[in-house]
């Protein structure tokens, strides 16, 4: 099947201008006999349901959590990029445009890539008047700092607690369309499934995770913004109840998965320490303005961090990377951190660590300065490992973060299934196959905010939709095969635990399919995956029933989701013979080991059909065309 | 260094709100002193359910101690005893060999009880929805320096808004007052030049609203600002009163 994008024709800066002017739109005093679904309420759901409902929709919007103003965005520390140039550095949306492309190792779309850069002011002065306190210069400006994979200063931040901020901004504007009753809130329901009638996207089935009760809801487009999947990897920054369930059941009804093995491995967190671990913690990039990465220079040297002279330290970064430095890409300092580890300077008690050091900052600017900027990270720092960073280097290790890939969508953020729309994490649109620092806050906040408002308009105005309710029989088909999958569940009644079985298999695909892969280890890994979900469905163990609050049943749905999903995964990295991003394929690298890219065979987006169960998914391929950058091998040198 | 302890848990359960609860006791043997407080309670539940037995149900998310969602009294604190601390932030080195550890929901009129230690917060965004925010839709903002704040403001608007919205000062205070929550959103947005011309009726609404939400009054226990993970402050409360008091007297909404 030939993918369609949809892309705007015209020049590049043109596009978003003239496809808003192309689009049709909903007459306002329609909007009101139009519903629409939207499921999550992070930075995407939320913003698109109180812009949705600014316009006059009617808007019916769910979350898993007790409150919309819970959503896993709400961690998101170091800040949000925008192309104002308020430093007079030289930035501009042509520059946030070019970082952002290069920096995914030229695997996104430029056009949507182009629009996101011209949204992001948008959004700044959206925030602000919303009443987000952003951090601000003595004279009362809005104050910005530098992130990875740029030269320039263009992130705004709210101390280190950005997502916070901005979330809760969000969130008082959906609050408000709330209160208006534009917006009907649906707190603690689950998507169960995605109900098509017609070949359109006209529904949803809940779970309502406190009685245990299955919904049903119509409507006549459905938006996902259910965030990302790293919690494939069991262990990962993201919240316990990130998962894929929404977007992987929007796959087996029809749309297509984009890129599921771009996972963005982050390189500063704390590590791991006990296998009783249930999540890791993230310490912002914004941390690498400041501090200084370093190893010692001999191996196995077990020397307290304070005992070690300088001229026995090596600044890796520094000296590899000179023009950038601290600040290369995620997947960049990712492998590198992994490279000195696997070479035995790896620090702390298990080995794998290196130093994140404050020292000469403190020196530089004093305590206070250090404290105001990242006050709360070294805190939460210092409440986890007992050690004080003003005094000691952190120590921090790279970990599962963010997932590029997600469900395909075109230029208006539809799925391959007309009427599903996907925005945020969830969608594979912007990133593609590195995100930079602060860059998921601007498209969460561009795609809710700025883009889905007239897309959707765009759509609604121009197919005719017959009238559907929940009497519809795909409703109860839908509920019903999940009714017995629940009871199935219940039933097995095994030895081990729902997050024993989702540890292992974090653990085979860190093993093989994090940092670096290779085709052996990728096979292996298809297979065990293919064993454990089949040892899963014979000998898992979960409590309790269907008919109440039962948080292992909850969790047991999303494992059995991501122990296929983790399939497809593994199926799309092996696919790939080249390395680009985060992806590095051990047989293609470059001499300094960097990402050896092939862009006559693979500058495309694999975008995933399924086939049915236990049938191999099918590939469909949307080839990338540049017509604005040139392609190069990404330096940071 | 890790090292590892052995408790004794009490823990509330209760199945749900109309039917009796009570303390149930729990061995936690082998529990390392680097676990989270959660990490301890879901190795607990891992033994429950291989034992056959119910796990013991509790809200948490993100487990970095930002989202809010996580809380529960602990041996009569609420999020325990270490201060400026969420339960998820909690680790088991503040805690020694062969304690007894006693783990109750929040309890307040205004949360209803789901399970366990589960407890419904919904009132929150019912006083938020009543007037916690900035009237400004999508795309009608000015551009975003036009209207300097003065650093301090900023900074004073930010220490508000840190709130995480966990009900902890209600679950500490004796009056199960919400006058901490409301007060942070209240503050924030009338320290800010862009919440000033809603100010009055903010305050007038939020605070109608939560008042009839069965929340108690203040009566100055300051438990709210001790017990609070974000170390929100009371000057919060008087700010709020301040709005309060501006809005029924000399304001033009009333």
């Amino acid at each position: 099947m030939t993918l369609n994008a949809n892309i705007p024709g015209g020049p590049l800066a043109e596009k978003w201008d003239r496809h808003r002017f192309e689009l049709k739109l909903v007459n306002p005093a329609n909007k009101k006999k139009f519903n629409i679904i939207v499921v999550g309420t992070g930075l995407a759901g939320g913003s698109a349901s109180a812009s949705l409902a600014e316009l006059g929709y009617r808007v019916k919007t769910f979350c898993i959590q007790d409150s919309p103003r819970r959503a896993h965005s709400i961690a998101a520390q170091g800040g949000i990029n925008a192309a104002k140039n308020y430093t007079n550095e030289g930035d501009s949306i042509q520059r946030l445009f070019y970082d952002t492309i290069k920096g995914g190792d030229f695997r996104a779309r430029e056009a949507n890539v182009y629009r996101l850069a011209q949204i992001s002011n948008n959004i700044i002065d959206q925030c602000v008047a919303q009443g987000v306190p952003f951090a601000r210069d003595y004279g009362g400006l809005l104050a910005n700092r530098s992130f990875g994979g740029s030269q320039v200063s263009r992130t705004f931040y709210a101390r280190g607690q950005t997502g916070q901020q901005l979330l809760l901004g969000v969130y008082s504007a959906l609050s408000r369309q709330i209160a208006a009753g534009n917006v009907k809130m649906f707190a603690r329901r689950e998507m169960l499934d995605l109900v098509v009638i017609n070949g359109r996207a006209r529904g949803i089935v809940v779970r309502n995770l406190i009685t245990g009760q299955i919904e049903h809801f119509a409507a006549d487009a459905v938006v996902l913004a259910t965030g990302g999947y790293a919690n494939v990897f069991s262990l990962s920054t993201n919240a316990m109840a990130s998962n894929v369930s929404s977007i992987y059941q929007a796959y087996k009804r029809g749309a297509f998965f984009a890129n599921p093995c771009f996972t963005q491995i982050h390189p500063t967190c704390i590590p791991v320490h006990g296998t009783y671990q249930s999540k890791l913690t993230l310490m912002s990039e914004s941390l690498r303005n400041d501090g200084r990465v370093w190893v010692p220079k001999t191996a196995g040297d077990k020397r307290p961090p304070g005992r070690i002279p300088e001229s026995e330290r090596d600044y890796y970064l520094e000296n590899k990377y000179p023009t950038f430095g601290n600040l290369v890409p995620r997947d960049v300092a990712s492998r590198n951190a992994k490279a000195q580890c696997d070479l035995g300077k790896g620090v702390g008690e298990t080995g794998l660590a290196v130093y994140l050091d404050f020292e000469d900052a403190i020196k530089k600017d004093g305590e206070a300065v250090i404290a105001q900027k990242y006050g709360n990270l070294f805190q939460m720092y210092a409440k986890i490992t007992a050690s004080n960073p003003y005094k000691e280097p952190m120590m921090i290790y790279p970990a599962v973060h963010y997932a590029m890939g997600g469900l395909w969508v075109d230029y208006n953020l539809m799925s391959t299934i007309p009427g599903l729309f996907v925005l945020g994490e969830a969608n594979f649109s912007d990133h593609g196959a590195n995100r930079l620092g602060a860059s998921a806050l601007m498209q969460g906040l561009a795609d809710g905010y700025f883009i889905i408002p007239y897309t959707i308009g765009g759509y609604l105005a121009g197919t005719a939709l017959s009238d559907v309710t929940t009497d519809h029989a795909a409703f109860e088909s839908a509920s019903t095969e999940f009714k017995d999958r629940i009871a199935r569940l219940l039933a097995v009644n095994g030895k081990r635990t729902v997050d024993d079985f989702h540890r292992q298999l974090g653990h085979i695909l860190w093993e093989y399919c994090g940092m670096s892969r290779n085709e052996a280890g990728l096979l292996k890994a298809q297979k065990l995956i293919q064993e454990l979900r089949a040892e899963f469905w014979q000998n898992v163990i979960v409590p309790g029933s269907d008919k109440d609050f039962n948080q292992s049943l909850e969790r047991a749905g999303r494992v059995a989701d991501f122990l296929e999903f983790a399939e497809l995964m593994v199926i799309d990295a092996h696919g790939r013979k080249e390395s680009c991003g985060c992806h590095l394929n051990e047989a293609y690298q470059t001499e300094d080991n960097e990402a050896l890219r092939d862009d006559k065979n693979y500058s495309y987006v694999a975008a995933w059909e399924f086939a049915g169960e236990d049938k191999a998914p099918q590939l469909n391929k949307e080839p990338l065309t540049f017509e604005n950058v040139a392609l190069t091998q990404r330096s940071y040198k | 260094m890790t090292k590892t302890i052995n408790i004794t848990l009490k823990v509330w359960r209760q199945k749900s709100s109309d039917v009796k609860g009570g303390f149930e006791t729990y061995h936690a043997t082998n529990i390392s002193t680097d676990m989270s407080f959660l990490e301890m309670l879901d190795v607990v539940n891992e033994q429950l359910t291989l034992n056959g037995k119910d796990p013991i149900a509790f809200d948490h998310d993100c487990r970095e101690g930002i989202c809010g969602m996580c809380g529960t009294v602990v041996n009569g604190r609420a999020h325990g005893s270490e201060k400026g601390t969420t339960l998820c932030q909690l680790h088991m080195r503040h805690f020694s060999d062969q304690d007894t550890i006693v783990v109750e929901p929040w309890r307040s009129r205004a949360f209803k009880l789901i399970k366990d230690l589960v407890v419904d917060r919904s009132a929150f965004d019912k006083i938020i929805q009543a007037g916690g925010y900035v009237t400004v839709n999508t795309g009608a903002a000015p551009e975003a320096n036009t209207i300097p704040v003065p650093q301090e403001i900023a900074e004073k608007a930010m220490d508000a808004a840190a709130c995480i919205g966990c009900g902890a000062c209600v679950a500490s205070c004796p009056n199960a007052a919400a006058m901490l929550f409301v007060g942070a959103k209240i503050s924030q947005l009338a320290l800010l030049p862009q919440g000033k011309p809603e100010a009055a009726q903010r305050a007038w609404s939020m605070v109608r609203t939560m008042d009839a939400l069965n929340f108690g009054n203040c009566t100055n226990e300051r438990e709210c600002e001790a017990e609070c993970p974000k170390e929100i402050s009371i000057t919060n409360i008087a700010r709020m009163n301040r709005e309060f008091i501006k809005a029924g007297l000399i304001s033009a909404i009333k």
